[in-house]
């Protein structure tokens, strides 16, 4: 598989505080990565400086070249970004929400094409939003928003998503579809995908790969079962859990010590 | 849950921005076409409205209609009339448009150009002029945009030196500070030359008296591009809508197009101030209309508030001058005394959008 995202020493300050520092990693075309850690450990930083969004030290290479240098239209045609928490204008329809999502494709002041048009329709369909097109986004429950966004982002045509906590405002249920629709999306399109995750049990099942990230650096990195281990996550997230290993899948349940 | 069951799949054009919704564009049209005509018509000769549009209709070639007005009703309705009301269209016009823009750019529903300096630059460009060069004169429109850009320029280089990259609450904390200390020398340099306080003031509070068609041509070509700009960038102000994160990640360098449309909104609205004085409201009032009655999309909003806010302005103009005629009332005066009830509105209903 070929490499679609590499950082090298990836550092990112905010005044004198380093938030990210050093990080490296290489992501492979098709592969989906979630990054975990404890609030504050730069997840959210990191999705940003790979996407270009603000101003960082090292090097971010997009298919090989710098996104420092990279203009944002050509980093928006290939990468996608869900944030956390998304700016939704109430009064716009789902229909007019995905279509910004094509903003890359269309000229400065042009406005949308037949194609753009036709794109957002299949992103639309494709999340089941149909009966929603001409509802304003301030009339939709949480899942529907989330799927809006993510049919935004699909519509935008990028080879890579950045999800900033894809499933946070969302039930037990509305999460697991939601993974699914996007690992489904993942294989159909070979997009490669790129998340911050704060359910670790959730984590890895659906990535490939983990990057456990503590004070802005990589402490741990791999498959589920390395990375997921009582004692890391004792340690770094100061949390007391047990780690099941069962049907092929990794779970981290959280124990409350026993009362004396 | 990607079902599609039995139905036929969307089809693109169902997908699609509404703009401004046909109904909608019909009425502003019309309005303004009835302010136009109706302020033609208005005033202490009484011309029809009828014999207007068809002296209107005959300076069109090829139409070959004959004026049904005489000599002297001409030359008022043409010569005294048509160029302030037509003065007025283009400052309403672009005093909306500008505000549209702004409160996009700035995602604040108060932004208007006259928050980030453009007021206060004005009134002391103005000031200086009538002070300094006799009652001001030809100078007065210069001095006035000039002191109206210098303004925004201000508010915008303390803006960068406060941030770096000026975000949008900074921006405006700026534009106050710089308005506070423009403010602070346009009254030092009016109380130094307490004669010429009428005309200052009354150049402040606004108006078209004794417009002519030169001020007309001198203020068309910065309202047109302006203008034109403006309405070109309406899906981006959209796209600005997200945030200025969100807008970036969908490719737009966001920095360089807040600079290109506040700059095109200021010197518009610096050109219309030039000529009109400081008229308050016109840039809050119609762009929040249009939001509350038509659409909050800025692909509405922007176009809308160019045709709207010229026959709001021309409408204010033709009370300032007849309520008391031949007295006039100062035009920022009717725009504030309908602006500031209705302002009150959105401020209460704009609460109850955001909470």
């Amino acid at each position: 598989m070929s490499t679609v995202l590499e950082a090298h020493e990836l550092t990112v300050s905010f005044g004198r505080a380093e938030v990210v520092c050093g990080l490296s990693t290489t992501i492979r075309r098709g592969e989906w990565v979630a990054l975990i850690g404890p609030n504050g450990a730069g997840k959210t930083t990191t999705l940003r400086a790979l996407a270009g969004l603000i101003a960082f030290g090292g090097i971010v290479l997009l298919e090989g070249r710098p996104v420092a240098t990279t203009s944002r239209r050509e980093i928006a045609r290939q990468i996608a970004v869900v944030p956390q928490h998304p700016q939704t204008p109430p009064e716009l329809t789902v229909a007019e929400y995905v279509l910004l999502g094509r903003t890359p494709h269309i000229g400065y002041l042009a406005s949308e094409t037949h194609a753009d048009r036709r794109a957002a329709a299949r992103a639309i369909e494709r999340l089941a939003l149909r009966p929603f097109s001409e509802r304003p986004l301030g009339s939709l429950s949480g899942g529907e928003l989330q799927r809006a966004v993510i049919a935004r982002a699909l519509a935008q045509e990028a080879r890579i998503l950045l999800l900033d906590e894809p499933t946070s405002a969302l039930d037990l249920g509305r999460q697991q579809q939601a993974l699914e629709l996007v690992d489904s999306l993942r294989r159909d399109d070979e997009l490669t995908v790129v998340s911050a995750m704060h359910d670790l049990s959730l984590a890895g099942q659906y990535a490939d790969r983990l990057l456990l990230l503590d004070h802005g650096r990589v402490v741990a990195e791999g498959r589920a079962s390395d990375v997921l281990s009582e004692a890391t996550i004792g340690a770094y997230y100061g949390a007391d859990v047990r780690v099941i290993h069962e049907d092929g899948g990794v779970f981290v349940l959280p124990r409350r010590a026993a009362r004396r | 849950m990607i079902a599609h069951g039995e139905q036929p799949a969307l089809r693109a054009a169902s997908v699609r921005a509404r703009g401004v919704p046909p109904a909608w564009g019909v009425c502003a049209v019309l309005f303004l076409l009835g302010a136009l005509l109706g302020s033609l018509a208005l005033g202490p000769v009484a011309i029809g409205a009828g014999p207007i549009a068809e002296s209107a209709l005959a300076k069109l070639p090829l139409l070959h209609i004959r004026s049904p007005l005489s000599r002297v009703e001409e030359a008022i309705v043409w010569q005294l009339r048509a160029p302030r009301v037509v003065l007025a269209a283009m400052v309403g016009g672009m005093l909306a448009i500008a505000g549209s823009a702004y409160q996009g750019v700035f995602r604040n529903p108060l932004a208007d150009p006259y928050l980030l300096g453009v007021a206060a630059g004005a009134g002391l460009g103005a000031t200086v002029a009538i002070a300094y060069a006799a009652g001001g004169g030809e100078i007065l429109p210069l001095a006035a945009f000039a002191g109206a850009v210098a303004g925004v320029a201000a508010a915008y280089a303390l803006g960068c030196a406060v941030g770096g990259a000026p975000g949008t609450g900074i921006l405006i904390l700026a534009g106050v500070t710089v308005a506070a200390f423009m403010t602070a020398l346009q009254t030092f340099v009016q109380q130094q030359h307490s004669q010429t306080l009428q005309s200052v003031y009354s150049w402040l509070l606004g108006g078209f008296d004794g417009a002519t068609w030169s001020d007309v041509v001198l203020i068309a070509p910065y309202v047109g591009v302006s203008a034109s700009i403006l309405l070109l960038h309406r899906r981006v102000l959209d796209v600005l809508s997200l945030g200025d994160d969100e807008a970036a990640s969908l490719g737009l360098d966001v920095r360089r197009v807040r600079l290109l449309i506040v700059v095109a909104a200021t010197a518009g609205t610096a050109a219309a101030v030039s000529v009109s004085g400081l008229i308050g409201f016109v840039g809050i009032i119609v762009p929040h209309t249009i939001r509350l009655l038509v659409s909050t999309s800025y692909r509405a909003v922007v176009p809308l508030s160019l045709v709207v806010g010229a026959g709001f302005l021309v409408i204010a103009d033709v009370v300032a001058r007849t309520v008391m005629s031949p007295a006039e009332l100062p035009i920022g005066v009717v725009t504030a005394f309908f602006g500031a009830p209705f302002f009150a509105v959105v401020l209460r209903r704009s609460r109850t959008i955001t909470s």
